[in-house]
């Protein structure tokens, strides 16, 4: 029988403890929403550069008795193009649904100028955008070329700026948290100086003494950053789905495997309580005789 | 064990030691006495490297404590035992696990029969489960003194071990530390009470060192 003390020599108790388990707690539950934001910025800026990059649509403005004609020369002048894969007019109900999320479901186009879209649909070797642009000023003069690069790329580099945002955020809020955890290890490390006295006089070694110490805000910044990160997952578990309304806001949370991501916050919050403590606990001992 | 060489030790300025030559050799019982603010915590904190010398050398163990690092001095203390005047406990832990401290922070686990026989041995086996500000001064004295010697040191240094206990308990005290120094160890107690040392003296060969004009001297007839 034995007696086991090693991890009792600090005194249990005091603002230190709750403090750093409350900032982990915290900054983890920030930290799961800077990664849902980082992740659907991440899949919004994939969507926009791969789903359209090799897409354009020839949207055709033309009097009703002249629709068909130039419709039917756009696509005959596609077919013919170098680097374009498909063609193809969209039907009326598929420029019905395009419109629905703005005029409602019963819009009646025939009565209204709306213009014929055609979809193309480049190649590998891509077509010559310009060249393209002439040949349909001279075959339909009313159809206009867009490849999407107007807004697509635009809206791509924002996404893909928001996705750095995110990880920038998660980057400071660990960074956050890295100074929290040392203050309140500094703290603790100052309340308990004469504990510290005590245990250098009977002959502890700076590594003991600060084991003690990082043992124990580690722990505190590990189950402070689990319940964070819990109470985190369950706020963008109950986010509106994006089926459901659609847009990026309701985008806004973790697909599939990026459920997973967040479970890295807590053993993360413990690394960096680790180290930090670490070094709190060495440069402060090193302050002592 | 511990030896002086011209030792001078100042703070702000101001000489507390100066010229201290002394070697507190292997079995030996040294008093050191001198009146308040003399510098016979400072000597002692000197002994355990709790401070470096200003000038000279100072050896513990046959090794200077200038090339002494932080974990040197830990491993140093190991062989020291050090009874303070005030104690210096951990509050929340019980009374065996101060005094199995010494063991605790070098890692090796303290036989319950063992820590229970020290504590009979001063007198404290029935207060295992106490906490410190629960006790006695006596108490806290003699808990102490089980703390410095269960990782069985070659030194035992004591500041003013008797400053807050009665004649009766002060002599119970002294009579442990005698039985100490018989089992071998060194001795060195740092008191004021010259009535103290003359009826100690009457149990153990013991040498008096006396704090005066900051040096340290062997004390003769007239103590």
């Amino acid at each position: 029988m034995v007696l086991r003390h090693a991890e009792r020599v600090v005194p249990p108790s005091g603002p230190s403890a709750w403090l750093t388990t409350l900032t982990s707690a915290a900054m983890a539950f920030l930290a799961v929403f800077a990664l849902a934001l980082a992740l659907a910025s991440g899949r919004l800026a994939d969507r926009w550069t791969e789903g359209l990059a090799n897409s354009a649509t020839i949207r055709i403005s033309a009097p009703a008795d002249q629709m068909d004609r130039q419709t039917q020369a756009v696509l005959d002048l596609l077919a013919t193009t170098p680097g374009v894969a498909l063609a193809r007019a969209l039907t009326d109900d598929e420029q019905r649904k395009l419109l629905e999320p703005w005029f409602g479901p019963d819009l009646p186009l025939d009565s209204l100028p709306i213009p014929r879209l055609i979809e193309v649909t480049e190649d590998g070797t891509g077509y010559d955008g310009e060249g393209l642009r002439l040949r349909l000023a001279a075959e339909a003069p009313g159809a206009i070329l867009d490849d999407h690069a107007r807004w697509r790329v635009p809206l791509a580099v924002a996404a893909g700026r928001l996705r750095i945002l995110g990880v920038v955020s998660v980057v400071l809020i660990l960074g956050t948290m890295a100074g929290m955890i040392t203050l309140a290890a500094n703290a603790a490390l100052a309340t308990n100086a004469q504990v510290i006295r005590v245990l250098r006089l009977v002959g502890a070694r700076d590594a003991f003494i600060a084991r003690a110490f990082v043992r124990r805000f580690t722990l505190r910044a590990l189950s402070g950053a689990a319940i964070g990160t819990a109470l985190g997952m369950l706020a963008v578990a109950a986010l509106p789905s994006a089926d459901a309304a659609g847009g990026f806001l309701t985008g806004l949370g973790f697909q599939g495997a990026g459920w997973l991501w967040p479970l890295v916050l807590p053993p993360l919050a413990a690394v960096v309580a680790f180290v930090t403590t670490r070094n709190a606990a060495f440069g402060k001992l090193r302050e002592m005789m | 064990m511990i030896a002086f060489d011209s030792v001078a030790y100042s703070y702000g300025g101001a000489g507390l030691l100066s010229e201290v030559s002394l070697r507190l050799a292997p079995g030996s019982f040294h008093f050191l006495t001198g009146p308040s603010g003399s510098g016979k915590s400072t000597f002692l904190k000197l002994c355990y490297a709790e401070l470096r010398p200003t000038a000279g050398r100072i050896s513990i163990f046959d090794r200077d404590v200038r090339s002494l690092d932080r974990d040197d001095i830990a491993r140093t203390r190991r062989r020291i035992g050090i009874v303070h005047q005030d104690c210096q406990f951990l509050d929340h832990l019980p009374l065996a696990a101060n005094v199995a401290l010494p063991l605790t922070v070098t890692g090796r686990d303290t036989p319950v029969q063992d820590l229970s026989d020290l504590l009979a041995w001063v007198g404290l086996g029935h207060l295992a489960d106490a906490l410190p500000p629960s006790l006695s001064g006596g108490e806290r004295q003699r808990a102490a003194l089980a703390r410095a010697v269960i990782i069985a040191p070659d030194v035992i240094l004591a500041d003013e071990p008797t400053g807050n206990v009665d004649w009766e308990m002060s002599l119970r005290l002294l009579s442990l530390l005698v039985e100490l120094n018989r089992m071998g160890k060194t001795i060195l107690v740092a008191t004021h009470d010259l009535t103290l040392i003359r009826t100690v003296k009457q149990q153990v060969a013991a040498r008096v060192l006396r704090i005066r004009n900051q040096r340290v001297q062997l004390a003769g007839a007239d103590l």
